[in-house]
């Protein structure tokens, strides 16, 4: 009880100060409207396949921007006030819900943008939004752990992009398959499976972020 | 076992016997694989040895984890350097084989795919290492790298390609290791030649650097 009551406390931390600074949020905003109007100049309303995968590296960039900032924007003094107050396992437990709301929040909204400027060749709109929620916060899981590496290694989204991308593939690649299914008006078999497998990838990375993050914690 | 010399021998003649058999012993007739099948020993068995090395890079990544103790991490990284050498060469002579029965060097397989992207990620491994001065700092994190890693490629490289179509032997009912596809000759070759050949070939290549390795580090200590 009390460990949710520290991860809950850790969590609105986060959201406070991302409300005080709004800097991450408003940051990535403009990077990604941005980003999708120079794709509207470039291409105007791409067909079906390009649209999917334009969206995904989307997400991908999206990700790799606002989640590499939850761990470089803490400072050395502050790294060390956290470690003297609380458990490493609590701590990034909380960055990861984090990481995960924003993301939702971002892929929602760039999916918003790319409908408005790109077009909306979805035929199962409800499908697509439940799969891009889905793999905002399978994106984001993996990219929280990275973030933390790379905090350490004190170089930050450059290592995180050679770190995360090759990482980040296979889930892209599930993704991508998962979501070409919204776009066919034929329902497709193997929806199933897929899930399945991106959910078991998602306790992974979890279990794993929660076994080896103290590892990294020390200094 | 760093410096006896039964086992050198030994993988020398493994990989003797691999390849006068594996070149001139029969093989079973298969349309479209013809000859290509004697890859089994090459392709294959790299393949295998990279899974090998890969696995006791991960034990000894852990081990550092657990004790701290620099000798684990040397062990680590140069098993795992020489399984990407491994995957290096089995994805050319897949490469090869495939030039003679898909028609081309490279058609975006699933397995291709697979095998490029395990070749990336312990490329990263290697970077994520040489950008960490520190090297108690280093070790510790890139060993936490390897754990993370090796999870995340495990499930790529033995779910996803069997989800999606593949040409690649052993997918979607094409020829592979099954009775029906390969005869107790080519076995014998692959197990009680090829692979452990290959595998003890690899274990040589790695103990000479851990040896210099290890000798740098002593120095270092010494100095």
């Amino acid at each position: 009880m009390t460990s949710i009551r520290h991860i809950f406390t850790l969590f609105r931390k986060e959201i406070l100060l991302e409300f005080r600074q709004q800097y991450s949020f408003y940051g990535v905003l403009l990077y990604v409207a941005s980003t999708i109007f120079v794709l509207y100049l470039a291409m105007g309303q791409p067909e079906n396949t390009v649209w999917n995968g334009l969206f995904w590296m989307m997400q991908l960039f999206i990700c790799v921007n606002a989640v590499a900032k939850s761990f470089l924007q803490e400072s050395r003094g502050r790294q060390l006030y956290f470690y003297s107050v609380c458990h490493p396992v609590h701590f990034m437990l909380a960055k990861m819900i984090f990481n995960a709301c924003l993301m939702l929040l971002m892929s929602l909204l760039s999916l918003l943008l790319f409908q408005l400027f790109l077009g909306s060749p979805v035929s199962h709109p409800i499908l697509f939004i439940a799969i891009s929620c889905f793999g905002a916060i399978s994106i984001s899981l993996v990219f929280s752990f990275l973030a933390a590496i790379a905090a350490r290694a004190q170089q930050n989204a450059a290592l995180m992009a050679i770190l995360g991308f090759p990482l980040i593939i296979p889930e892209l690649m599930l993704l991508m398959r998962m979501s070409s299914i919204a776009f066919s008006d034929v329902f497709q078999s193997g929806l199933m499976s897929i899930i399945l497998l991106l959910f078991c990838f998602d306790i992974m990375v979890i279990v794993l972020s929660v076994i080896l993050f103290p590892f990294l914690w020390k200094d | 076992m760093l410096r006896k010399n039964w086992w050198k021998i030994l993988s020398v003649l493994f990989l003797l016997y691999t390849f006068t058999a594996g070149f001139l012993g029969g093989v079973p007739i298969k349309p479209i694989l013809n000859e290509t099948i004697r890859n089994l020993y090459f392709h294959v068995a790299m393949w295998m040895v990279l899974m090998i090395f890969l696995i006791i890079s991960l034990v000894y990544s852990l081990r550092y984890l657990r004790h701290n103790n620099p000798v684990d991490d040397i062990y680590a990284v140069e098993f795992a350097r020489a399984g990407v050498v491994f995957g290096v060469l089995g994805l050319l002579t897949g490469s090869v084989w495939a030039r003679y029965t898909w028609g081309d060097f490279w058609s975006n397989d699933p397995k291709q795919i697979g095998a490029a992207i395990a070749l990336l990620i312990y490329l990263a491994y290697f970077v994520l290492r040489n950008s960490l001065t520190d090297p108690d700092k280093s070790a510790r994190i890139s060993a936490v790298y390897n754990v993370f890693a090796f999870a995340m490629l495990f499930p790529t490289l033995w779910i996803i390609p069997r989800l999606v179509e593949s040409l690649h032997p052993g997918g979607m009912g094409n020829p592979a290791f099954n009775t029906r596809d390969i005869d107790a000759r080519m076995r014998m070759i692959f197990y009680f030649g090829a692979i452990p050949g290959w595998a003890l070939l690899g274990g040589w290549i790695c103990t000479l650097r851990i040896r210099i390795q290890l000798l740098t580090l002593n120095q270092e200590s010494h100095a």
